[in-house]
């Protein structure tokens, strides 16, 4: 365990990747190797049954340090976090042990099935042995959430640095089904339960966004223009009769997609097909709010089936014939893609993204203002000669965005977040007009200059109505623009809608507080996206 | 007549027609420490300690009328027996001792229980009310010895060493500033950025014995910084001098780093619990010791604690200040060190 504190510790003691990935490589090169495959499998989710309830544990914690329901409310407020208030809020540890994290996540999931009171001799024995920061990662083990700020891909890359392996096989490995206490370290880098031949995918060619006007690009019939989806980008692979859906983010996430899975019976041996997995319904591309609620879960409804089915609206051929055709043109490459759609039984869920027609910059820019409507970001230019690159390479590829929504708010919360003692008031809530009230609508951090930041934390601190903690209620006078990427249902939020990707366009010193915009406008405006 | 009141203008005394720690300007302010929140320009005359008066000569400028007294020597201002006791928060801290017809008030601005080697050790003295700061005011404060967090900061310079880092520690310029002097100057050279060399000249002339640094001027080479230790005030954390250094690593002492989320939010690359308050057993302890009937809690976790005081059976109740910021040190008032 003691080593396992020290990686946590390392990771959280720098807010820079490079360290980050070395204090990675460093655990895997020197922790028990018994250990290995189990911190594997908490940083990526994989979680074991919840052996005891959080309302019991909080309940012991309680009791042993001596304080009130509502202190240890109160402290749990304050720090955000209840494994991390407990292991704060007890008394120091009477002895020391270091058992290795393996033994005690086994003990841990042997408490399965136990009485309450045979599960609180063990949980208060372990506390009485462990230091503030064991104790933190401990009640981390009992409760199985265990995100500490490491992507998968970040540990794979730790992994394959570590083990000289590459990363792509890794990933493919540890997304398969394993058993921490059943596979040793070694075994799970080399992938001996799946069959990593036939998985690894290639880097996602990516494009620039477009600064300068499209007149510059020369003539428009050397570019072929698409929409610029907004899903999940995706690339399949299909080889020896096995089917892998692999995300940009470069995770496997083929089993979230069963409406794909015929692709495996119907795509030939040795095809790999760029795209963007959206939702759609009637053959209309849905907004990402939609595709959202089909995401990262673990298992999907019928119902979810039902209401938001999914398809893959084809880019790009990269593998055609087991043989890499990267370096083909677009030209030659879209239509091999053309040829391998035809030949799919099943109609309208894989298809190709359609190319837009256009004969001149003007009327394509024309096309572009539709974007929205078509629930799409803007157009995509690909040179009709181009090569499909690995990462980013300017020229070849654009993409020609459309701005983003826009809507007038006026400040009503500003904080200086949990640590409470930064220089300056930097976050805040805004809110938009609902009738005579104020309804919260965004919250915001970046998008302000310096100077704009100190204008702001001085009207913060002359305007202060409330304290509440660390938060100031202010005084609604401050107008600020807010610029977001789409709208979706919520109802976690009073206003019942939730905006995404919301960050601060500009403040609006020109308007006054009652010039912003109302609830009903963003309705409005939710209405018009479905 | 309470032998305190609690006015719009601070804490006053009317039997001595003075204040302790006023916001507004008075005639007479009587000083806890030198933190920014507890002293503020504009009073007519300051009363504090005589290591205070340097501290509130270089922030508040030259000409400032100030009188002094050291801990323990009681003085009368119309009627009122006053004293100082050491507080132990920072170099020249008080806790400010009144007495009238028998009834004894304690104001404490901050204090902490534990010594920390430079501010002379917190004495609790007895009294009829107390008033109390609650920084850390909630029971998942609890410092680790402060040899303990010395040793880990130690530790972590010679990773950055070995590293080819800079070690960047933010800290106050007033306390922090000095324990981390104190403490780490065998290990290597430091480094410290002029609010800190200025305020420390000062305390130097004074006679605090403290150990030798080197003032950072443009002039000293990125290279020569990496070997030693830069100590550098919250206000300067984010600054381009900062980012000008290469592969810097930061650290932040703050008793708030005790919470992760105050960890990440501030985004250096180390945080250190190292406080200049109390922590919830300290705070406990101290107003124990005072044997006080009545408590008054300012700045900090003031509503929990207050109802926790309660509980337990102390009579206590919430007082409105303007504390609680002197750790802000505003881009401004480093400037002005600058200028000083
Ligand atoms: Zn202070
Ligand atoms: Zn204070």
């Amino acid at each position: 365990m003691k080593r396992f504190a020290q990686l946590i510790h390392e990771l959280e003691n720098s807010n820079k990747t490079n360290d980050k990935l070395a204090a990675l490589v460093g655990y895997f090169s020197t922790a028990n190797d018994k250990d290995k495959p189990y911190v594997i499998a908490l940083f990526t989710g994989k979680k074991p049954r919840r052996p005891v309830s959080t309302a019991l544990i909080r309940e012991w914690a309680t009791q042993l340090s001596q304080i009130p329901d509502w202190l240890f409310a109160e402290s749990y407020h304050s720090v955000g976090d209840l494994s991390e208030t407990i292991a704060l809020i007890l008394p120091p540890a009477s002895k020391q042990t270091d058992k290795p994290l393996n033994q005690w996540i086994t003990e841990l999931a042997q408490l399965n099935g136990q009485t309450d009171e045979e599960k609180k001799t063990f949980i208060l024995d372990a506390w009485d042995q462990l230091n503030t920061k064991e104790r933190f990662i401990f009640n981390k083990l009992i409760s199985g959430n265990f995100r500490i700020g490491i992507s998968s891909k970040m540990l794979v890359n730790a992994l394959a640095k570590q083990s000289d392996t590459d990363s792509s096989k890794i990933m493919h490995s540890i997304m398969g089904k394993w058993d921490p206490s059943e596979i040793t370290y070694t075994e799970l880098i080399e992938g001996v339960h799946v069959n990593t031949d036939s998985s690894w995918p290639y880097p996602f060619c990516l494009a620039y966004a477009l600064e300068a006007e499209a007149d510059n690009l020369g003539q428009p019939q050397e570019w072929q223009a698409e929409w610029k989806w907004d899903g999940i980008r995706g690339q399949i692979v299909k080889r020896n009769g096995e089917l892998f859906i692999w995300s940009r983010g470069e995770e496997l996430v083929t089993a979230q997609f069963p409406e794909l899975s015929f692709l495996m019976d119907e795509l030939p041996d040795g095809t790999v097909l760029d795209g963007e997995i959206l939702s759609v319904k009637d053959g209309k591309v849905q907004p990402f709010s939609i595709l959202q609620q089909r995401l990262n879960r673990k298992t999907i409804s019928k119902n979810q089936l039902n209401e938001i089915p999914v398809g893959f609206f084809m880019y790009d051929l990269l593998e055609y014939k087991a043989k890499d055709v990267r370096e083909q043109p677009l030209s030659e490459r879209r239509a091999l893609l053309e040829e391998i759609t035809m030949q799919l039984k099943t109609k309208d869920i894989a298809v190709l993204s359609p190319v837009i027609t256009y004969e001149s910059w003007t009327e394509l820019a024309e096309i572009r203002q539709e974007s929205r409507a078509m629930n799409s970001e803007g157009i995509m230019l690909k040179k009709l000669t181009s090569a499909y690159h690995s990462g980013r390479k300017k020229g070849d590829w654009w993409k020609w965005k459309i701005n983003p929504y826009t809507i007038d708010t006026v400040m009503i919360y500003a904080q200086k977040g949990s640590g409470r003692r930064a220089n300056h008031f930097t976050d805040y809530t805004f809110a938009i007009r609902d009738g005579e009230q104020l309804i919260t609508i965004a919250k915001a951090y970046s998008g302000l200059t310096d100077k704009e930041i100190k204008e702001v934390d001085s009207f913060v601190r002359k305007n202060a109505i409330e304290k509440f903690g660390p938060v100031r209620t202010v005084k609604p006078e401050l107008v600020f623009e807010i610029a977001f990427e789409g709208i979706a249902i919520s109802k976690r939020h009073k206003a019942g809608l939730a905006l995404r990707f919301p960050r601060i366009a500009r403040w609006r010193k020109d308007k006054i507080a009652a010039e912003i915009n109302t609830l009903e406008d963003l309705r409005q405006l939710y209405t018009s996206t479905l | 007549m309470a032998i305190i009141e609690f006015t719009s203008k601070g804490i006053y005394c009317p039997q001595g027609r003075f204040y302790i720690d006023p916001w507004q300007p008075v005639d007479l302010a009587v000083t806890t420490h030198g933190h920014a929140d507890h002293v503020k320009w504009g009073n007519k005359a300051y009363l504090c300690h005589d290591l205070t008066k340097p501290i509130l000569k270089q922030r508040l400028g030259l000409d400032l009328p100030v009188e002094t007294l050291p801990y323990g020597k009681q003085i009368l201002i119309n009627g009122v027996k006053v004293s100082l006791h050491p507080a132990g928060h920072v170099i020249g801290s008080a806790q400010i001792r009144l007495e009238y017809k028998g009834e004894i008030c304690v104001v404490s601005g901050d204090y902490k229980v534990e010594y920390d080697g430079i501010s002379t050790a917190f004495e609790p003295v007895r009294c009829h009310s107390f008033v109390s700061e609650s920084t850390f005011g909630l029971p998942i404060y609890k410092w680790q010895p402060q040899q303990e967090i010395f040793k880990e900061i130690s530790n972590w310079v010679s990773d950055n060493h070995d590293q080819q880092k800079t070690s960047v520690l933010i800290a106050y310029s007033l306390g922090k500033a000095q324990r981390l002097i104190k403490n780490l100057s065998a290990q290597c050279p430091i480094y410290v950025h002029s609010s800190i060399a200025n305020l420390n000249e000062g305390l130097i002339k004074a006679g605090v014995d403290l150990p030798e640094t080197i003032r950072i001027t443009p002039e000293i080479k990125k290279e020569t910084l990496q070997q030693g230790i830069v100590i550098v005030p919250p206000a300067l954390a984010d600054g381009k001098w900062m980012k000008s250094l290469q592969s810097a690593a930061t650290g932040i002492c703050s008793g708030w780093m005790q919470v992760r989320a105050g960890r990440r939010w501030r985004s250096a690359d180390a945080g250190f619990a190292l406080s200049d308050h109390a922590d919830w057993q300290g705070l406990l302890q101290a107003i124990h010791e005072t044997g006080a009937e009545k408590v008054y809690v300012t700045h900090g976790f003031v509503s929990p604690f207050t109802k926790y005081l309660n509980e337990i059976g102390i009579t206590a109740s919430e007082v409105q200040t303007r504390y609680g910021e002197e750790e802000e040190e505003t881009a401004e008032t480093v400037t002005n060190l600058k200028e000083a």
